[in-house]
């Protein structure tokens, strides 16, 4: 944790009540966003069909919102105000209801941004007691000007056992050194898997007891030191 | 140590599918439990007198039991939604045995007539959640799931529903909101969930550890299940160790045991030799206890008793040499980010205990924000729809109490840092540090 000796100024939020704009006046000459007309919002095939399938599965639609974003953030690599208004035609919602939902996701992306692969770097208690934080500041580093690697920050990923660790597109992998930092970004541009002798599938439970005798060479890995 | 439930042979290959786990016997308990009534399943469980293993502790039977009778549309909840920082138990089992978690939900669904089921899990787990949606399409092939499950003339379906990244949504009624397509904010109680949940319909909810331990439960019957741990926590745990120590990781062990064993016998303690500075029994959220609480049973009424929680049985090690101050600081971010904003305790609480802990840091704070900073806690607590705000306010609290000296001595080092400084700038070199010494005593 880096800190300079001088006062300085608390940063705002990135999201929340204070995302840049929030308090923007509103253009009150503009009529409300009403539910958009499905015969003048084209919607690609592919993603019509995601969101109708996910609302399929619910006895009401609107849980589907979630699902139905992740589906368009995928096709546009964030949440633009295009794709929020082709969700809430096909779910039949205002995009301001949609873009609610949107806001509030750490994982929905309402800012800017190419298709991209997603680094979550876990900065929670357990990472940063073993160095996540010289971690994200690696990664960081490593993926400055590449738009289409997107490094964040991230609450508990739930993979304390290999802190500090990373979410790679949805792989878990750890322990990381900031020393992997440019190696991620390297084989992430080559398009190969990220790591793969450090992926959480490998690691065997550590509790002894599971293991019954001889069974199947999956012991627990080695010691930290 | 007695065989395990959950963590029996886990790493066995293959156990993530359908014909590995019904040759270990699965899927023999929804058998048996289908073969019993309604009654006698549910009187199983509150035989086990098993708790909620999601943090809360609530006894599982009775949760059920709250439920009301009749025939109207009532839904089951699993929460696979952990985010608890320091927790990893759910990961592990919905990896590596995921149809254990499918069969303790039809079980449960069973148990309290529920015919429509949910498991929502976190977005970021997407291995875990493509492993269990492929478990349920597998064991819907096979009749567990779906229209009149093995002839029985139960119905129970069941969906998979992944999250997008929000810690307030593991709270039970955020996550009701969540899954119902709205911003995961919590919900006033009462109604608690058990009357009007999702959909406004009764509604179970249950945390994945929970959930798997129930076919167990029916295997070996309820008061054989009681045997285990001790007679108020009774039963197995996971535990997630993690922070200083060698081993870390999930255990699986008897309610009961010391604190010490599992620290050091299982996890191995601090790699660094160093003694433990202090550490969260159960999650972030729990109050921090220190080094000389090691000998205390891990269980839901000792770890109350020493003023902590078990919460979700997530142990964090610290040892000496690391800062209370950062840990602080890591924790009041986290929750002022996580916070909804719906109540203004925890929305203006978690935001103001991060400023002012940044103040120490920046040599601005005084011994006196300590005070303020307590006073802060503790009109938080108990003040708000959910516990995120109290998730804070508990360990920050406790670590005011007990590290009071420590974040002095850091006000103080930061302040004589800053004024150093200052002074820099405006007196020659030399007789700056000459005025920065400690304030003088009067």
């Amino acid at each position: 944790m880096s800190f300079t000796n001088r006062p300085m100024s608390i940063p705002r939020y990135r999201h929340g009540s204070r995302v840049p704009g929030w308090d923007d006046a509103v253009d009150l000459t503009k009529e409300p966003a009403t539910v958009p007309d499905p015969a003048t919002t084209p919607v690609p095939a592919e993603l019509r069909a995601a969101i109708e399938a996910a609302m399929a599965k619910y006895p009401d639609k609107r849980s589907a919102a979630i699902p139905a974003l992740h589906a368009a953030q995928s096709l546009y690599g964030w949440c633009s105000p295009e794709a929020i208004d082709q969700v809430a035609a096909v779910m039949q919602l205002t995009p301001a209801y949609v873009t609610a939902v949107a806001t509030f996701y750490d994982m929905l992306e309402t800012q800017p941004r190419p298709i991209h692969d997603d680094v979550y770097v876990c900065t929670n208690i357990s990472c940063s007691l073993l160095g996540a934080d010289e971690l994200f500041d690696a990664m960081l580093k490593a993926a400055d000007g590449d738009e289409t690697i997107h490094v964040s920050s991230f609450e508990c990923l739930g993979a304390c056992d290999i802190a500090p660790m990373a979410s790679v597109n949805g792989e878990y992998i750890g322990p990381l050194d900031p020393l992997d930092a440019p190696r991620i970004v390297d084989q992430l541009r080559a398009g190969e898997a990220v790591l793969p002798d450090k992926n959480l599938r490998l690691r065997a439970c550590q509790d002894p007891n599971s293991h019954s005798e001889g069974d199947n060479g999956n012991a627990p890995s080695s010691e930290r030191h | 140590m007695p065989k395990l439930l959950l963590f029996d042979n886990i790493d066995e290959p293959g156990l993530a599918t359908l014909p590995v786990y019904e040759r270990r016997g699965g899927y023999a308990s929804l058998r048996k439990a289908l073969s019993m009534s309604r009654e006698e399943v549910l009187q199983q469980l509150l035989d086990s007198a098993i708790r909620g293993r999601g943090g809360a502790g609530f006894p599982t039977g009775r949760k059920i039991s709250f439920l009301p009778k009749g025939d109207m549309q009532k839904y089951l909840v699993c929460n696979a939604d952990e985010s608890e920082p320091g927790t990893f138990k759910d990961r592990e089992l919905m990896q590596k045995s995921p149809h254990m978690l499918v069969e303790g939900v039809i079980i449960a669904a069973y148990a309290g007539n529920i015919s429509t089921a949910f498991i929502y899990i976190r977005g970021e787990y997407q291995i875990q959640a493509d492993l269990v949606e492929q478990a349920i399409a597998d064991a819907s092939a096979a009749g567990y799931v779906g229209d009149n499950i093995l002839d029985s003339g139960v119905s129970i379906s069941l969906v998979l529903h992944r999250g997008a990244g929000a810690y307030i949504c593991g709270e039970e009624t955020g996550l009701l909101d969540s899954l119902e397509g709205k911003r995961g904010n919590p919900r006033l109680k009462p109604p608690f969930p058990a009357v009007e949940g999702l959909y406004d319909g009764p509604t179970l909810i249950n945390n994945v550890e929970t959930l798997a331990t129930i076919p167990h439960i029916i295997r070996m019957s309820g008061a054989e299940y009681a045997k285990l741990g001790t007679e108020g926590s009774t039963g197995t745990k996971l535990v997630s160790i993690s922070g200083d120590v060698k081993r870390p990781g999930n255990y699986e062990i008897a309610l009961g045991i010391p604190s010490r064993e599992i620290i050091y016998g299982l996890a191995g303690g601090p790699p660094s030799g160093l003694p433990v500075k202090f550490w969260f029994p159960g999650g972030s959220s729990a109050p921090v206890l220190t080094g000389d609480d090691l000998d205390i049973p891990y269980d839901f009424d000792s770890m109350a008793k020493a003023g902590s929680m078990l919460g979700s049985g997530a142990i964090i090690i610290a040892d000496e040499r690391r800062r209370v101050l950062d840990t602080a600081l890591k924790l009041a971010k986290f929750y002022a980010h996580e916070s909804c904003g719906k109540c203004v305790p925890c929305r203006e609480g978690t935001n103001w205990t991060q400023k002012m802990l940044q103040r120490i840091y920046t040599g601005e704070a005084t011994p006196m924000d300590l005070d303020l900073m307590a006073s802060v806690q503790e009109q938080i607590i108990g003040n708000c729809l959910c516990v995120l705000g109290d998730a804070m306010a508990m360990p920050i609290g406790s670590m005011i109490e007990k590290f009071r000296p420590e974040l002095e001595a850091e006000i103080e080092a930061a302040r004589a840092a800053n004024e150093a400084a200052s002074l820099q700038d405006v007196v020659p070199m030399g007789v700056a540090d000459e005025l920065a010494g400690p304030l003088p005593v009067h």
